[in-house]
């Protein structure tokens, strides 16, 4: 079983670089060290944002909320998504001047997926928020998905498309051999021309067995989801300039979470929860819909995934080895991006190159300079 | 609040190490869900001393009075209906007590919290009027109620037998006893020459059962039960040589043993072992009761099944253990020896293996329509759909199903949801792991958690 393509990584950005090669005609074979979606993709609030991008991914995540409307055509099935809209609330002036400030600059440069909305439509879209909030970057066209549905989808599309998985495998070592790579795992060898690094939170150590040593922290955000509890918003919900975002789910349990950090183990192989530190995001959850206090937390969890400086991801060809793409370091945000990052670096891995501009994900701005390589 | 030693549970084996620590001198609070000392076992024993189901609950029962009137005597920081609900590193111990939320820290945590009843979905399970052995002695214990009306008990151990006998003590009636447990195979009753050890054990069963098998109840060699009904349990049916049997039933109490709550363990990353026979996983520890984790101790069920009089014993081990883990300058080994405690311990547990072998857990696959997972309604067939999509991991079933993500936490569910993954990647099931387990240990409220910025360490 050697492919074309061999994908590090089952997650949903692994899957969606392996679906979208292989209908291009590529082989393609992606490995996963536990099982599908274990880490960041499925400990993820799976929220999907334009609202308040960076202007640098901005262009990927506009591409991507087209196709998360027509989902069902990529992978057969609309992954649970709902477009309820997403509003970054203003608790006090200063952000309202801010979230504005951000609107405007937006429009000025032709996109309006944000717009300012002031207290009484905050309170049409929401009845329950608390009274102080002064306003809204509402973005009507995002919403949520279901990031489970989400998994399952990707993978059974990409199986109908001759994408071959193999789960419980770690890859131990890469080495490059004339025209190939030559993947040694716990479950066999392996070769292929195209190797892409989409291992989420161990992107650095694939890096560095690829011979282009990277750095990376890793990010363990925190969730928490409660019992179900009748209606109580239906947008996802963040606050501006706090660690909050807030949603309900199709279910009618409510998740929090917003980036309030787990505790990662001295062996970065797990993370677990700190509820003080968690106890900030569900503050900020009471402070915006008090009503809540006595419902039920069932369960909080500490996902897992690459963080870089600039908290933009790394999308794009290795600067140092050949046939080695990368798509990692998505800080958090990267859900949402799944299905436009998944095209790109399949037009990356059988045409060489992209329409997108990819500058501000190069993988330059992460390596580990001076460090021998291995 | 700043101790040594946090005990959680006060049922026999943290009653034991609580005495034995606060008499070397260490500052202990004991943490507790109930609302008294005495844990399952002893559940109420100190009200309940002047009540009237006070004889017909037995003599071990009443042993309980002494265990408790030591604790209270020993000056023990004892916090009682309080709910743990997470614990983490540094030992810093989360609990809910009153509506409100704080944490105390320790240098050693003991684990005593005992054991559950293992749940073994059948058709029918889910219906009101099916509730546990367990369920119906918490009730018998704590306000002396008794079932009404067609009451049948279905179900293997010693657990049935007794409650049964208590019953039929206090005036209740039983329908009819079905034991559900196999012939005893030439393995278990290898056990008995051992068993002798602990005669007044071995006799107190064999009296359970002569008085049931008298009262002209006892069914045996039956298989296929279930419950039906609208809405309520109204009839229970079975096989047995080839027939069916069909029966009006009330209430329908239902036990298959017990196993240890290893939920917490679990969230602390403490190393388990699989228990095969019994088929359940509990901690590893050494010989002190001290878990992987370096101050996370157990005693008790909660390290494996082994009953009250082993609980106690473990309890005391665990307490000498722990003061050693604080190195306070006794001489645990001498204290250990002078007690006899491990010889104590052998005879606690001599009558373990043959119940074991006697009353191995159901092996019966579970039928595709049952429900498995009640929190979230989650079907056995669903549970192999997704296991069959998917590599051999509970967490993947878990996403994939929501099995197990409900309020219980798969604390139903779990030895099933496993079981059903090694099933169908035919595996042993010890080689499947447990599901990963999250904060909350308990429900805990979204005002709760937030009131802990406020909370002073």
């Amino acid at each position: 079983m050697n492919p074309d393509i061999l994908v590090i990584g089952g997650g949903l950005h692994g899957l969606s670089c392996a679906l979208q090669a292989a209908r291009r005609g590529a082989s393609v074979l992606v490995l996963e060290r536990h099982f599908l979606g274990r880490h960041a993709s499925g400990s993820t609030a799976a929220g999907v944002r334009t609202l308040g991008r960076d202007p640098a991914e901005l262009p990927l995540s506009l591409e991507a909320a087209e196709t998360w409307h027509k989902m069902a055509e990529l992978v057969g099935d609309d992954c649970g998504f709902k477009a309820c809209g997403q509003l970054q609330v203003a608790e006090d002036d200063a952000a309202m001047a801010s979230i504005a400030a951000r609107v405007t600059r937006l429009e000025k440069q032709g996109m309006h997926h944000e717009k300012l909305i002031g207290p009484d439509q905050l309170r049409e879209l929401v009845p329950a928020i608390s009274p102080h909030c002064a306003g809204a970057a509402w973005a009507p066209g995002d919403g949520s998905a279901d990031p489970h549905r989400a998994i399952r989808a990707f993978r059974d599309a990409a199986k109908r498309a001759g994408v071959n998985i193999i789960e419980q495998c770690q890859v131990l070592s890469l080495g490059r051999n004339g025209q190939s790579w030559q993947i040694h795992t716990t479950t066999g060898d392996f070769s292929a021309a195209v190797v892409i690094n989409a291992a989420g939170a161990w992107a650095d150590k694939i890096a560095k067995m690829a011979g282009e040593p990277v750095r990376h922290a890793i990010r363990t955000s925190m969730m928490v989801v409660t019992e179900r509890t009748g209606d109580v918003v239906r947008p996802v919900i963040s606050s501006f300039g706090r660690k909050l975002s807030f949603k309900q789910t199709a279910e009618g349990t409510l998740l929090i979470g917003g980036g309030a950090q787990g505790r990662l183990a001295a062996d970065k192989q797990s993370a677990s929860v700190d509820v003080q530190a968690l106890s900030v995001a569900v503050q900020a959850a009471v402070r915006l819909f008090p009503s809540m206090v006595g419902t039920r937390m069932v369960r909080a969890w500490a996902g897992m995934e690459a963080m870089t400086e600039d908290h933009l991801p790394v999308i794009g060809f290795s600067d140092q080895a050949e046939g080695l793409i990368h798509a990692f370091g998505f800080s958090g945000h990267g859900f949402q991006l799944v299905p436009s990052v998944g095209r790109v670096v399949a037009d990356l891995a059988i045409e060489g190159k992209s329409n997108q501009q990819l500058d501000a994900f190069n993988v330059n701005r992460v390596s580990e300079k001076g460090v021998a390589l291995c | 609040m700043n101790y040594d030693v946090v005990v959680i549970g006060a049922g026999p084996a943290g009653m034991a190490a609580a005495v034995k620590l606060a008499k070397l001198g260490t500052s202990v609070c004991v943490v507790d869900e109930q609302p008294a000392p005495g844990g399952q076992i002893w559940r109420g024993v100190e009200r309940n001393a002047t009540s009237p189901v006070f004889n017909a609950l037995g003599e071990d029962y009443q042993k309980g009075s002494f265990a408790t009137a030591a604790f209270h005597a020993a000056g023990i920081d004892y916090q009682p209906s309080a709910q743990v609900w997470q614990i983490e590193d540094g030992w810093k111990v989360f609990l809910t007590a009153e509506g409100k939320s704080r944490c105390i820290t320790a240098k050693a945590v003991l684990l005593a919290n005992g054991a559950q009843e293992r749940s073994v979905p059948f058709a029918g399970w889910t219906l009101p009027g099916v509730m546990t052995v367990g369920a119906a002695q918490i009730l018998l214990k704590s306000g002396g109620m008794l079932p009404e009306g067609d009451v049948w008990i279905a179900g293997a151990g010693p657990l049935p037998l007794l409650y049964a006998t208590q019953l039929l003590e206090l005036g209740g009636k039983v329908a009819g006893y079905i034991d559900t447990s196999q012939k005893p195979s030439l393995k278990a009753l290898s056990h008995l020459p051992a068993a002798w050890r602990d005669f007044p054990g071995l006799m107190k069963g064999l009296r359970w059962i002569w008085k049931l098998r008298r009262s002209g109840k006892l069914i045996r060699g039956i298989h296929n039960l279930r419950a039906t009904g609208e809405g309520q349990l109204c009839q229970i049916e079975w096989e047995s040589k080839g027939n069916t049997h069909k029966r009006d039933a009330g209430v329908l109490l239902v036990h298959e043993g017990v196993v240890p709550r290893i939920h917490e363990t679990m969230a602390l990353g403490c190393d388990h072992d699989w228990n095969d026979q019994q088929k359940y996983f509990a901690p590893r520890t050494d010989e002190w009761g001290q878990t992987s984790r370096k101050g996370i101790f157990v005693a008790g069920d909660a390290g494996g099944i082994g009953g009250w009089k082993a609980a106690t014993v473990s309890g005391e081990i665990a307490g000498f253990g722990i003061a050693r883990f604080l190195n306070i300058g006794i001489d645990a080994e001498k204290l250990r020896r002078d007690a006899a405690l491990d010889d104590r311990r052998k005879r606690a547990t001599a009558l373990r293996p043959l119940l074991d072998a006697l009353y191995a857990p159901p092996q019966t696959p579970i039928a595709d329509d049952v429900v498995v997972c009640r929190c979230e309604e989650v079907s056995a067939g669903r549970i192999r759909e997704a296991a069959r999509a998917s590599a051999p991991d509970v967490g993947a079933v878990k996403a994939a199903t929501r099995c197990g993500m409900g309020p219980c936490q798969g604390r139903q569910c779990g030895y099933s949801v496993q079981a059903l993954v090694a099933e169908v990647n035919n595996l042993p099931v010890g080689d499947v792991r447990f599901f990963n387990i999250r904060p909350p240990l308990k429900p805990v409220t979204l005002g709760e958690i937030a009131t802990l910025q406020d909370v002073e360490l």
